[in-house]
């Protein structure tokens, strides 16, 4: 049972990174209806941008992770105001593929100024560990847990009671009703991609925390982000950071418990989100919490 | 008074596979000569870029149909290739199938594979699908790295494919007393193939099936009340793609000699899938030849700069002739540029390099009134 336990705390702890992956992906869409190849590439820069603030200049690591998503947040509307906004009225399709092409080139950007080896992002929790009673918690993972949980409980107040937060919604369900009302949806655009730039960046952050954690493979944690949103709804903020516990947790489990199972052959963990993913989406195609599309001709 | 030969005044003419114009039967001529001349004067080098282009292009056109004509943005292509690159592994090599065996049972398998997982994929509409056909790369590359018995496991495996019809080896082409040598047999296999497929698929848009994935692209709904059944051309449609995607594989096993599960799956085979796609949109959104403009690009760039690099020293790069540090290296280079690439073409000519043809064409056909 402690066996099954520590696992599920890892579990969520890897989940709660993934949700924080996430929630990023789903303020784009939530506000743009585009989904975001290039977050993987903000989620890069911004635990990058951390690690330069709090080791090369040697700032505290409160400083570098703020100004690490003042950094994402100025790459994402800069991403957005160059390359997205001439995409408004395209087909999704080419908003995606420009995203993608983003992806390519924050990636050697990355690269090009920091390398390929594997970095200290020098955060204070290195790799402690508390105890509590038969499990044990690396404190770099509390606070993933912690962050994300406050990154969700700041996007639902946002959402519900502030006015941005409010436009924000309204563009998303009718761009030219909330023109109607005075909102610019060019500004509520740019404003979900910086939201979503230091989102991804806080995502980096806890990403890349513990020693020699920072490479430049966390980009593609993204990728495995994709099966948390698809799970949760495009659209729910709430079933983004679900979707993530949920592909966190199955993870774990399947890493630990079917490791026996030699017909699934090995490392079938790192295949478990999808084949969740396919499965959900044969049930409930729009997710758990996603909005139905409907169809008009 | 006399109609030119050209001026379509009957259904039957806007149908025809060639065109009757002086200029379309000239281009082919050229298109031929080159087809013979390319591989006698072209470098070694070159001739193996021109046979991945043609391994581009031949999975390109299979995209095109699915993306380009049916509007269904796949990112599992890749996944197909694979497919079929294995089958060359297995079948071609273990088993010593011959080439007109192999190669139509990677189509087969492909397309069958496709039309399996079509109706579950199908389910799901634009950005759903994109990212659910992401999901086919990881669990494709799950699959080829642990079954060991045909995909040779993590390690990879070797192709030797027979390359043989008839009397012609294509590995080892002998034609009277000039021995050619294997890239060069490759080639004029190769690209013969991109010729049949292009034709075919030629065939296949100009006829009701293609009117019927048009249709499909630009309004399912509106389509299915018209009497086109969405779901069946839809899948189809995916089936064919899968079926071009596994030949392209096959050739690209054979062209590589060797294959391995990483280069189908996880984050290479997305960037695979993500060349394809590229190519289309660098060449032309829902038109062939476009597919086979855009395989050169997009297959020749990357390793005509590592060429250059050997050769030129080109500023801020390091690891190129001059030596001198620089803060790219060729490799970022060229990922770089691929994404550039892709994002201004997206921007500044959506209908890709096609575009720019027909634009050339008509300011030449409308000549001296052109504006």
């Amino acid at each position: 049972m402690s066996d099954f336990l520590q696992v599920t705390v890892q579990g969520i702890a890897a989940g709660s990174k993934y949700a924080l992956v996430a929630l990023g992906f789903v303020v784009i869409f939530k506000a743009t209806g585009v989904i975001n190849f290039a977050q993987g590439g903000f989620v890069l820069f911004g635990a990058y941008l951390a690690y330069n603030v709090g080791t090369t200049w040697g700032l505290p690591f409160v400083f570098a992770v703020v100004l690490a998503m003042v950094g994402g947040a100025i790459i994402g509307a800069t991403v957005e105001r160059v390359a997205l906004r001439p995409m408004i009225g395209q087909p999704p399709f080419a908003a995606i593929m420009i995203t993608i092409g983003v992806l390519f080139v924050l990636e050697q950007i990355v690269t090009s100024i920091w390398g390929f080896d594997t970095l200290n992002l020098g955060d204070p929790w290195g790799n402690d560990r508390i105890a509590a009673g038969d499990v044990t918690i690396a404190v770099r993972n509390l606070w993933s847990v912690g962050l994300a949980g406050a990154a969700l409980l700041a996007f639902f107040l946002f959402f519900r009671y502030s006015n941005t937060g409010v436009a924000m919604r309204a563009t998303a369900l009718d761009p030219e009703a909330a023109l109607a009302q005075g909102i610019s949806p060019g500004r509520v655009y740019t404003l979900a991609w910086a939201v979503s730039g230091a989102v991804a960046a806080l995502a980096g952050v806890t990403l890349a925390s513990g020693s020699g954690q920072l490479s430049p493979g966390i980009g593609y944690v993204a990728l495995a982000a994709f099966p948390a949103i698809i799970l949760g709804g495009l659209d729910s903020p709430a079933g983004a950071v679900l979707g993530g516990l949920l592909i966190g947790v199955s993870q774990a489990l399947t890493a630990r418990y079917l490791a026996d199972w030699s017909w699934l052959g090995t490392n079938f963990h790192t295949v478990m989100p999808y084949v969740l993913m396919v499965l959900i989406l044969l049930v409930r195609p729009y997710g758990l919490f996603g909005t139905r599309e409907v169809q008009r001709v | 008074m006399t109609k030119a030969r050209t001026m379509v005044t009957k259904y039957e003419d806007d149908l025809r596979l060639f065109r009757r114009s002086r200029w379309y039967q000239v281009g082919i001529l050229l298109l031929l000569v080159a087809y013979l001349l390319v591989p006698t004067v072209a470098s070694e080098f070159q001739i193996d870029v021109l046979n991945r282009v043609g391994y581009f292009a031949i999975g390109a056109i299979g995209l095109n149909l699915l993306t380009g004509y049916t509007g269904q943005v796949s990112l599992g292509h890749a996944f197909f290739v694979g497919v079929g690159a294995y089958v060359a592994a297995y079948f071609g090599t273990q088993h010593g199938w011959p080439l007109l065996a192999w190669l139509p049972m990677a189509a087969l398998l492909g397309g069958l594979i496709g039309a399996f997982i079509g109706p579950f994929a199908l389910r799901l509409r634009g950005q759903y699908l994109a990212i659910i056909t992401l999901g086919l790369l990881f669990v494709g590359e799950h699959v080829f790295d642990n079954w060991e018995s045909v995909t040779g496991g993590g390690a990879g495996t070797q192709v030797a494919a027979p390359l043989k019809i008839g009397p012609l080896d294509f590995g080892n082409l002998k034609l009277g007393s000039t021995v050619y040598s294997r890239n060069q047999g490759l080639f004029f296999l190769i690209w013969a193939v991109v010729a049949i497929v292009l034709l075919l698929a030629r065939n296949l848009v100009r006829t009701r099936p293609g009117r019927a994935l048009q249709a499909v692209r630009d309004r399912d709904l509106a389509a299915e009340i018209i009497g086109v059944s969405q779901a069946r051309y839809k899948i189809s449609a995916f089936a064919v793609s899968s079926m071009l995607a596994a030949m392209a594989g096959g050739f690209y096993a054979v062209i590589q000699q060797y294959v391995s599960p990483t280069e189908f799956g996880g984050q290479v085979g997305l960037f695979l899938s993500i060349q394809f796609i590229a190519i289309i949109i660098v060449g032309g959104v829902g038109t062939l030849f476009g597919s086979v403009l855009g395989a050169f690009v997009v297959g020749a760039l990357p390793r005509v700069i590592e060429n250059l690099s050997t050769n030129v020293d080109l500023p801020f790069v390091s690891g190129d002739k001059g030596g001198d540090p620089g803060f790219l290296t060729v490799f970022s280079l060229n990922q770089m540029l691929f994404g550039l690439l892709i994002v201004a073409f997206l921007l500044f000519e959506p209908r890709g390099l096609a575009a720019v043809w027909f634009r050339i064409k008509a300011y030449f056909k409308s000549w001296p009134f052109s504006y």
